[in-house]
């Protein structure tokens, strides 16, 4: 027992660790090649930039319009994902017929619409969450369809025998068999919308996080660069472990759960 | 309920009640037969072939029988069990359930399914809910409330011997547990008739052997009536009043060989002489349905 709680603690204390040593190499490096500042400053001073633009509110400004922007688009992938991809797991037609466009859409490199949307929806919200929304939306979209899928025969025989309604086998039994597919797609997803929402912000507009970046780049002001960059990090972080955080309240006995903390292992 | 089934074993050990004096049908029995089996056949057609799987079945089982249905792979066992359970229609014949018909062509009647319990081969649990939850699914379904069902899942939790389990979920449970669950799950709405399609198959010995005497204890203690099907001849003499046995290619009955050990029966009936006499007639009569196909 005491062997499994230190191995749970162990990644709080690897995970600083390897923060140290990846900062003192970088520290390193600059001093030993003597590094620019314009091209990597040293950690020191990224983190005393760092302190002034977390203090700067208009930083906060920023950071809550890529927030919104990433978790707007994330919600309309959710939503879109899910309805679609059940529809086309459950209907195979359907999804036979619309394979190929589903297989060329995946293939577009979609970032390169972003100036479409800039046109079409300006420099605003609407085409950050337009974008946020079309990268979340695949993953979410063929996970999905393929738990639809997944739902053992077995099970679904059970549910037969037992003279379940299509309402009871859908509540019992589909829904709860595909929620494991739906968080792994929201894992992705979550991921993409951010991806999204800052490659939209570089290509357009006046706010958010990577309007920052774009801006800190043209002032070759590199250690609010780095600064900035961990900042986004920061973000994509914390949605991902809210999104981790559901899957762990609605699905704790599924493996991808319960694997984690499994006392057998 | 814990005491009370532990009582009836011992009761049902000393009444003759269990052991049918005869495999005729028309045995003494007032009520209607349970089960009823009147030329069930079943043909599969696809585009290339035409397979007749089962053919003129005809089978009477009485209140309260065990009767094991056995037969080489291919034979039809598991098409007759899933015609039994309502997943599939028969080709033909009438299968009736306490007299009411269970198929109306190729629609299901769905009060006399709900008056069926099934085990399959694959414990086939809900691994998002509980011991408890599990067990209590068909209660649910059919709109009990929440106290009987949990009273009625403890009871059965019991009965199969995984009490202190009800709140465990099926991925802390051994296979053996978990096709327990599968069995008190099929118990929960009292069925009057309980069908299993191997449902030890993917057992491994030791194991199958203890869940075997379970099964046993549970059938007394229920008073139930159960169609086994399985392709361990050992197994179906040990469980079984009457062995069925199938022949395949179309699958038709064979034979039909009453077993009179009285019960309980301990795991050493099966080193007695007439328990290997059985045995061994079934797996001759086995193997020439294997020659014939060769």
């Amino acid at each position: 027992m005491s062997g499994n709680r230190s191995r749970k603690l162990l990644p709080w204390l690897s995970t600083p660790l390897i923060l140290l040593v990846f900062f003192a190499c970088w520290d390193l490096l600059v001093r030993v090649f003597g590094i620019s500042d314009l091209v990597l400053p040293p950690p020191m001073q990224v983190f005393d930039t760092l302190k002034d633009v977390v203090t700067d509110g208009s930083t906060w400004d920023h950071a809550q319009v890529t927030a919104t922007e990433t978790i707007a688009g994330f919600l309309i992938a959710l939503v879109a994902g899910v309805a679609i991809g059940v529809v086309l797991g459950k209907v195979p037609w359907l999804e036979l017929s619309l394979r190929p466009v589903i297989v060329a859409s995946q293939v577009v490199p979609k970032v390169a619409l972003i100036p479409l949307f800039v046109i079409w929806f300006g420099f605003g919200m609407t085409s950050k969450v337009i974008m946020a929304a079309m990268l979340a939306f695949f993953p979410i979209m063929l996970n999905v369809q393929l738990g639809v899928r997944s739902v053992e025969s077995g099970q679904r025989e059970v549910m037969r025998s037992l003279n379940a309604s299509r309402w009871q086998t859908f509540r019992h039994l589909e829904l709860k068999s595909t929620m494991p597919y739906v968080f792994a797609g929201m894992e992705v997803g979550i991921v993409f919308a951010i991806i999204g929402t800052i490659v939209g912000e570089y290509l357009g507009g006046s706010e958010g996080l990577g309007y920052l970046v774009v801006r800190t780049l043209n002032d070759l002001n590199a250690p609010a660069l780095f600064a900035t960059i961990i900042l986004l990090s920061v973000l994509g972080l914390l949605l991902y472990f809210v999104v981790n955080g559901l899957k762990r309240f609605f699905i704790p006995w599924h493996e991808s759960v319960y694997g984690q903390h499994d006392l057998n292992r | 309920m814990a005491a009370e089934s532990a009582g009836t074993v011992g009761r049902t050990a000393g009444t003759p009640v269990m052991r049918p004096d005869s495999d005729d049908t028309s045995s003494p029995s007032p009520a209607v037969a349970k089960l009823e089996l009147i030329g069930v056949g079943k043909e599969f057609h696809t585009k290339r072939a035409h397979t007749v799987a089962l053919s003129g079945i005809n089978l009477t089982i009485k209140d309260g029988e065990f009767v094991s249905v056995i037969g080489r792979s291919g034979c039809g066992k598991t098409t007759l069990l899933r015609m039994l359970a309502g997943l599939l229609s028969p080709s033909e014949g009438k299968i009736l359930v306490e007299g009411n018909s269970l198929w109306d062509g190729s629609k299901v009647d769905s009060s006399v399914v709900s008056q069926l319990g099934v085990v399959f081969q694959e414990a086939n649990l809900f691994p998002w809910y509980s011991v408890a939850e599990n067990i209590a699914l068909p209660l649910r379904l059919r709109g009990d409330d929440k106290a009987s069902r949990l009273a009625r899942a403890r009871e059965l939790a019991e009965l199969v011997g995984l009490g202190g389990f009800e709140r465990s979920y099926p991925r802390e449970l051994s296979g053996g547990m978990r096709q327990r669950v599968a069995i008190a799950r099929a118990l929960s709405t009292r069925p009057k008739l309980l069908l299993m399609d191997e449902p030890f198959g993917a057992l491994d010995a030791l194991t199958r052997e203890r869940m075997n005497l379970e099964l046993q204890r549970i059938a007394l203690a229920t008073n139930a009536t159960v169609v086994f099907v399985t392709h361990d001849i050992t197994e179906a003499v040990f469980l079984g009043d009457r062995v069925v046995q199938l022949t395949p290619r179309p699958g038709r009955i064979r034979q039909v060989m009453p077993i009179e050990f009285e019960r309980p029966r301990g795991l050493d009936v099966q080193t007695e002489p007439e328990f290997g006499t059985i045995t061994r007639d079934l797996r001759h009569a086995l193997d020439e349905d294997e020659e014939k196909n060769a």
